[in-house]
């Protein structure tokens, strides 16, 4: 039998699968649900200061590229947050936070009230690439990524996963500077800035005209990024975008990742996608003759 | 994959002081209680339960906020996105159902009254609204069954709530399934008479929605998906929910009182 456990800086898992952030995730019972599902963690929805609405509708398309969204950061709010988090907790899942604010001071604030609701550790939403004026411009500016980093891990004792933006020129010098700024591992990548027309309305489908993509078609756009971050910094790197099955998450695992992130494959394969991932990758790794996960990582770049 | 298009408006009608319904061509199939999301563009996109199956398609919407208050102003000819069909259905189970509408609910127990008369099922209807000229698809539940209505002003038929009339019916004769759509606190007060009496019944729920399609967690009831899992619950599903008839989320996910 293949060893399927993995880690990530300290926090264990027992498969490398994780709840992708902005899926599901809303709440506690529905994290609960995913992960006796059978994913290894789940990340939560990207929680602020203050509940937030959101965007308008539409907020989501199907695509034949994949899912293109501007949901705009919608959340209830850190302190309302806590009932979710715990219901999930309660449920034995692991929880790790996501969290967003306007600056560092609010990024460490909601990353201290989220480290009290017991998660296991806190990524950093610095890369929602169609919220306007939160994340999107702290991606694209690598002193910022290493300054919110550095404020989040001084007020949490939890290991800090900032994850990272495609959209921008080189994402491993962004990696360099997260782990400057003391992170305890990445998360790569957020959804591609994208959008998506109607022509017989002429105009765009989204209510913010542009939005993210993720889904199939970012998989190699993130299996990239993965492999030049993993070249770039010695802390562990989750890899996300695209993962449907066992042999793209070992793409990312053989490109560096220690887990994967899924979310979009959900609509076509529902959450048994989570044990169909796990499944898959046990069979591929048994037949390359690898004794576990943690074998497998990075093997790509000899 | 993706089931979007979009289609010109036929014909508006006016149901009643608060409702319109839309109808529109769609290809797509479509089962009682099954909804869309229907894209009013430059307003919203919100999901609406199938009033009309068949070729011509409708939605007939409660006129509440913003969006559809513009959506009101829409012509014949104006167009709007749609996909779905989405969630699951209405079943006919047993030969004698009773189905309780309430309000704008009537939409998609219509779809249901129809198919399952239709099907050869003995349909008893028990419609209720705020007043007479806001009750719902009434001519129409007539052509399938029986038809009792219930006003809270009391302006036509029974006066009081639709769960007791409900009451009243299952009390005079015996039903194999009780179906329902309308208000949360409605539908509680009569999923727990089916309860009481025993009696097979199937609820319709409503959440706020922006995927439609199992992701974004904003239409959750406890753990279940209305989108995906619903919107139709069993009693047994429902006793299962903490947040049924008690709590429902806004747009920001916070829980408030149903």
């Amino acid at each position: 039998m293949v060893d399927l456990r993995t880690e990530i800086a300290g926090v264990q898992l027992r498969n490398p699968t994780m709840l992708a952030s902005g899926f599901l995730d809303e709440t506690g019972g529905s994290m609960a649900r995913v992960y006796k599902a059978g994913a290894g963690a789940v990340v939560t929805k990207s929680i602020g200061p203050q509940p937030r609405e959101g965007y308008p509708n539409p907020t989501i398309v199907e695509l034949d590229a994949g899912l293109l969204n501007a949901v705009g950061l919608p959340n209830p709010g850190i302190v309302e947050y806590e009932h979710e988090v715990k219901r999930a907790r309660k449920a034995g899942a692991v929880v790790i936070g996501s969290v967003f604010g306007k600056d560092a001071g609010e990024y460490a604030s909601v990353a201290a009230k989220m480290a009290s609701y017991s998660v296991q550790a806190i990524e950093l939403n610095l890369s929602c690439p169609h919220a306007k004026g939160l994340g999107t411009e702290i991606a694209q500016d690598e002193a910022a990524v290493r300054d919110f980093t550095r404020a989040v891990k001084d007020a949490v004792s939890l290991p800090v996963f900032p994850k990272l933006s495609p959209n921008v020129q080189d994402i491993a010098s962004f990696a360099v500077a997260a782990e400057e700024g003391g992170a305890d591992g990445i998360v790569a990548i957020n959804t591609v800035k994208a959008m998506a027309i109607v022509p017989e309305l002429k105009m765009p489908f989204l209510a913010n005209k542009f939005g993210g993509l993720s889904g199939p078609a970012i998989r190699p756009i993130g299996v990239r990024a993965v492999y030049d971050i993993c070249e770039k910094v010695h802390i562990p790197v989750v890899g996300v975008g695209g993962v449907g099955s066992g042999r793209d998450a070992l793409e990312y695992i053989m490109a560096g990742a220690c887990a994967v992130q899924v979310g979009t494959a959900i609509i076509p394969k529902g959450l048994a996608v989570f044990e169909e991932i796990t499944k898959e990758m046990a069979s591929l790794l048994e037949e390359a003759g690898f004794g576990s996960v943690s074998e497998a990582i990075g093997v790509a770049h000899a | 994959m993706p089931k979007f298009e979009v289609v010109p408006i036929l014909e508006l009608v006016r149901e009643t002081p608060t409702t319109m319904t839309y109808r529109f061509r769609g290809d797509f199939g479509g089962q009682p209680g099954q909804f869309l999301m229907v894209w009013i563009p430059r307003y919203d996109e919100l999901p609406m339960a199938l009033s009309y199956l068949g070729a011509v398609k409708g939605i007939t919407v409660h006129d509440y906020g913003d969006a559809t208050h513009a959506f009101a102003t829409f012509s014949a000819g104006d167009r709007i996105g749609i996909r779905g069909p989405y969630g699951n259905a209405f079943r006919l189970e047993g030969e004698k159902i009773l189905a309780v509408g309430g309000g704008s609910g009537m939409a998609s127990m219509i779809a249901a009254i129809e198919a399952f008369a239709q099907q050869g099922a003995q349909v008893v209807t028990a419609a209720g609204a705020k007043t007479a000229a806001e009750l719902l698809f009434v001519e129409r539940a007539n052509a399938s069954g029986e038809v009792h209505i219930a006003t809270d002003d009391g302006s036509r038929g029974f006066a009081g709530f639709a769960p007791a009339l409900a009451e009243k019916l299952v009390d005079r004769e015996k039903f194999d399934q009780i179906l329902t759509c309308g208000p949360e606190r409605m539908m509680k007060a009569v999923v727990d008479l089916a309860k009481a009496r025993r009696i097979p019944i199937q609820a319709s729920l409503e959440r706020y929605m922006k995927c439609g399609i199992g992701i974004c967690d904003a239409c959750s009831v406890d753990d279940r998906l209305i989108c995906l899992d619903g919107p139709i619950f069993t009693a047994d599903q429902l006793d299962g929910f903490e947040e049924f008839g008690k709590f429902r989320r806004d747009k920001s996910g916070r829980r408030i009182p149903a």
